[in-house]
């Protein structure tokens, strides 16, 4: 067992875990995040997506002692003050959910991708989210929803920090 | 008692009477009105009766004799003293979004507005029986239950508003919630008029607005708790975490038919917190954390005694060995005379097989449950479609009385009819007996793809005759496994036979969104294409003169017209296909658009336009994210997902080697709703995605001359 110090969300958090954890568990498990979700636990589906050092991870692939040091975010850490993230406000206008299981980990797909590249092209969304897998089939509105946001502008400002 | 469910639900779709387990009669009598003001706050309560108990069970599974019938609940509605508004049903979300069209047809007949309006969901201590949330009937069945309810909520509010205001009942209207007084702007909340009642009317009947009058039903309304789940805030089953809870893992047998002879489980416990049970073939253990779980389970040292199983590659010849095969079959079915007359004499005659492939439900949230036994109560938080199915298992499983247990369905990361039994809220109880405390068990996604039931694989035997007009005179249909939902043609054929053959099947199989259908549409609409292939006949234009019935008349017509049927030739290495269908009271059509790149063999699915018709549309947006996202997920079951098994394991058990459908997938999609305001509204979680796959084949023929008959079709692309 090993004590880590963990950014997340912006706040500082202490746990104590065996280090073969992944940041997945963690999060869930200990820190009671538990918007990143268990799809498949080899980095196929998605569904645990988290943003480290702004970029978009698997954290059910990410060893937990590996991020120590590093900004994490969660969906959770999405939201400012009430107001929602850009993209959460565009999943919502374009209602891209069917059952919701994917969602987060969509969404910080598509932060992470708005953040490297603010205006990407529809062919470059179709790349950057080709690792998140949307088993109800609502993959057009997820699209519509990135493309709403980066269109919206405000997106590459929005995340850690 | 879990496999024969699983068989009954998917051969029988209808027989939920044989399903359901022991038949669980609400008895009316026996609830108090205290007992439900307890529960419920005061207030008002309308209380929905089903009188003939035939809207959820076929009738035979009541009871017999002179003493009158129990009056079966079908939902319940309350106005509570705050003016909140509380609507109970058994049936669960899974994504089809029925929280949201339930909530607006409470706010249509009610009068009152969305934001004021709950709805409970899938529990078995506060929602009325009910069967389960399957066969696409919540929108034609449970809908009209809470519809009827609200309608008398509404009136009854009316007669306690023309009391207070000592008015002429006619001269008040409701509305937002509120009813007023025109004449003199005296106005009262719904929340003034319930404040200190305790009022209970059960109904049977009630006065419904129609559709064309509707103005929250029939409109678009954004999800219900899409706020929930965009910030992480909506717990799934996995997400649930309670007071001291522990992990759970099973110990899996390494093959299907597997019995286990003995386990050493020294390893396992010692490792921190571990406790292991075991009770016959049942082993697992429960930890503090998932990852010692995980590590404890696979610690243990176990035999097994296995049995020799039945592999992929023998899986069709298999299936063919059908206990009930055709009348008088030794060596091919014997057919009834007319059909042997009028097969020789047709112009064209035409024999093909079809294979459908097992596949996977792979819902995004693995089978999970979290289970706490409490003083003497046992209580599950599980995603399951049939909470009070799974109550009724997990009474029968630890022999307590079904009062003792408590479902509760958190709105789920999924289901495709995939979530029907309750194996993973059986394991956690067990694991939570064993621990003395609340355990958490998460299936892996190498359990899912293993030990939930699949999709029945199948073959389909097709033997036709066309005379030289094109019209079909002969049709003889053999489903062997897969079942019979959409067996039957809405083409006006004189001559035919349908049958289904049960076979045994060597990999448990179940309820898959459509059932059989997906299989029986491929086959025949694939063979309609054939035949129109063969007469040299436009595929539309065969179908047409085929078919009788307007409304898949007018979804044909609907989508070749958005297609653009038959005004344009397809470009180099592309191909237009056609196909339509019927199931579960809604009609389909699609055209397909293909793509194939002559040096991969790679196929795309470029285009695809879909019409549809479902009767009254309560909730358009809804519903056409329901239609587009059935057409994407029956990509995967056409073009590609098939589960690959050998000696009774499962091959491909994970999505780096199942292929999933995923964004680079997608087609353009554009979607037509007929909206039929004149036709009662019939349900869409099921009828889009059988039309899909023929229609794909039907294109890739158009685009290469390969015709394909199995699905999936191009696992490999398309070889030259």
């Amino acid at each position: 067992m090993k004590v880590l110090e963990l950014q997340v969300n912006g706040i500082n958090r202490r746990v104590e875990v065996g280090d073969e954890r992944s940041l997945l568990s963690v999060l869930r498990d200990e820190l009671d995040l538990t918007g990143a979700k268990y799809g498949c636990g080899e980095g196929q589906c998605g569904a645990c997506t988290v943003l480290i050092d702004g970029r978009a991870a698997r954290s059910c692939l990410t060893p937990v002692a590996s991020v120590e040091g590093k900004q994490i975010t969660t969906i959770e850490g999405l939201e400012r003050n009430g107001d929602l993230h850009p993209l959460q406000e565009a999943f919502l206008s374009e209602d891209a959910m069917q059952c919701g299981y994917c969602t987060a980990g969509m969404i910080m797909s598509g932060v992470g991708l708005l953040k490297k590249n603010p205006s990407p092209t529809d062919a470059e969304i179709l790349r950057a989210m080709e690792g998140n897998v949307c088993r109800c089939g609502t993959y057009p509105r997820i699209v519509a929803a990135i493309r709403r946001a980066a269109t919206a502008g405000k997106a590459a400002k929005g995340g850690a920090q | 008692m879990i496999e024969r469910l699983a068989d009954e639900i998917e051969i029988e779709p209808e027989r939920y009477e044989l399903t359901a387990g022991p038949a669980y009669h609400f008895e009316f009598g026996e609830i108090q009105r205290r007992d439900f003001f307890k529960l419920l706050g005061g207030g008002l309560l309308i209380v929905m009766a089903l009188k003939d108990a035939t809207a959820q069970q076929e009738s035979g599974g009541g009871r017999r004799g002179g003493s009158p019938r129990p009056v079966e609940i079908g939902a319940w509605l309350h106005i509570a003293e705050d003016g909140t508004v509380t609507a109970y049903t058994g049936k669960a979300e899974v994504g089809q979004n029925i929280r949201t069209s339930l909530t607006q047809v409470v706010a249509e007949e009610l009068r009152a507005q969305v934001s004021t309006i709950k709805v409970v969901m899938g529990d078995t201590d506060l929602t009325p029986y009910d069967a389960g949330t399957f066969g696409s009937r919540t929108t034609p069945e449970m809908s009209p239950q809470l519809r009827k309810a609200a309608a008398a909520a509404r009136e009854t509010i009316l007669d306690l508003a023309a009391e207070e205001l000592k008015v002429e009942r006619d001269s008040l209207l409701a509305a937002n919630g509120k009813v007023t007084h025109p004449a003199t702007g005296r106005s009262l909340s719904y929340g003034q008029l319930s404040k200190g009642k305790k009022i209970m009317k059960a109904i049977g009947a009630a006065a419904l607005s129609t559709p064309s009058e509707w103005k929250v039903a029939g409109k678009p309304l954004r999800k219900i708790n899409g706020r929930d789940i965009v910030t992480g805030k909506h717990q799934y089953t996995p997400d649930i975490k309670l007071p001291g809870m522990l992990h759970g893992k099973i110990l899996r047998p390494p093959a299907f038919g597997g019995t286990l002879a003995s386990i050493d489980s020294k390893e396992a416990e010692k490792l921190p917190g571990v406790v292991v049970a075991r009770d016959g073939d049942f082993a697992g253990v429960v930890a503090p954390t998932e990852e010692t779980a995980a590590r404890a389970v696979a610690a243990i040292r176990a035999e097994w005694k296995t049995t020799p199983q039945v592999s992929a590659k023998e899986l069709f010849e298999h299936l063919r060995k059908t206990p009930n095969p055709p009348a008088g079959a030794s060596a091919g079915p014997a057919r009834p005379a007319e059909l042997v007359e009028s097969l020789a004499a047709a112009h064209q005659k035409l024999e093909r097989t079809y294979t459908i492939a097992y596949i996977a439900h792979a819902p995004l949230e693995p089978r999970a449950a979290v289970a706490e036994w409490k003083d003497g109560k046992l209580t599950v938080w599980t995603g399951t479609q049939r909470p009070f199915g799974v109550r009724s298992e997990l009474a029968a499983a630890f022999r307590i009385p079904e009062t003792s247990v408590r479902v509760i369905v958190p709105d789920t990361g999924s289901g495709y009819g995939g979530k029907h039994s309750g194996e993973a809220a059986i394991e956690a109880a067990r694991l939570a007996k064993a621990a003395g405390k609340a355990v958490k068990l998460v299936w892996t996604r190498e359990e899912e793809f293993t030990w939930a039931y699949f999709r029945p694989a199948g073959v389909i035997d097709v033997t036709s005759g066309v005379d030289k007009d094109g019209v079909i005179t002969a049709w003889d249909f053999h489903n062997y496994n897969s079942g019979n939902a959409g067996l039957r043609p809405v083409y006006a054929i004189q001559n035919q036979r349908c049958e289904f053959h049960r076979s045994n099947s060597p990999l448990r199989q179940g309820s898959y969104r459509a059932l059989a259908s997906t299989a029986n549409h491929f086959a025949r609409e694939v063979h309609i294409d054939e035949l129109a292939a063969s007469l040299k006949m436009d595929p539309l234009e065969f179908r047409l003169k085929n078919l009788k019935d307007d409304r898949l008349r007018a979804a044909l017509e609907a989508v070749a017209k958005a297609f653009g049927w038959g005004k344009s030739k397809p470009a180099a290495n592309h191909g237009f296909g056609i196909a339509g269908g019927f199931e579960k009271g809604g009609y389909i059509a699609n055209c397909a658009e293909v793509a194939v790149d002559p040096a991969s063999g790679k196929v795309k699915i470029v285009r695809v336009v879909t019409a549809f018709e479902c009767g009254a549309i309560v909730n358009p947006d809804g519903l056409k994210n329901q239609v587009e996202g059935s057409i994407i997920q029956g990509i995967g079951g056409a073009l590609f997902e098939a589960i690959d098994f050998a000696d009774g394991k499962i091959l491909n058990p994970r999505f780096s080697r199942y292929r999933v459908p995923r964004f680079s997938d997608m087609p353009a999609l554009e979607t037509v709703l007929i909206d039929r305001k004149d036709l009662p509204s019939e349900g869409a979680g099921e009828c889009p995605i059988v039309a899909l796959a023929p229609a794909v084949g039907a294109a890739i023929f158009d685009a290469t001359g390969v015709r394909l008959r199995s699905l999936p079709m191009v696992p490999n692309g398309i070889k030259s």
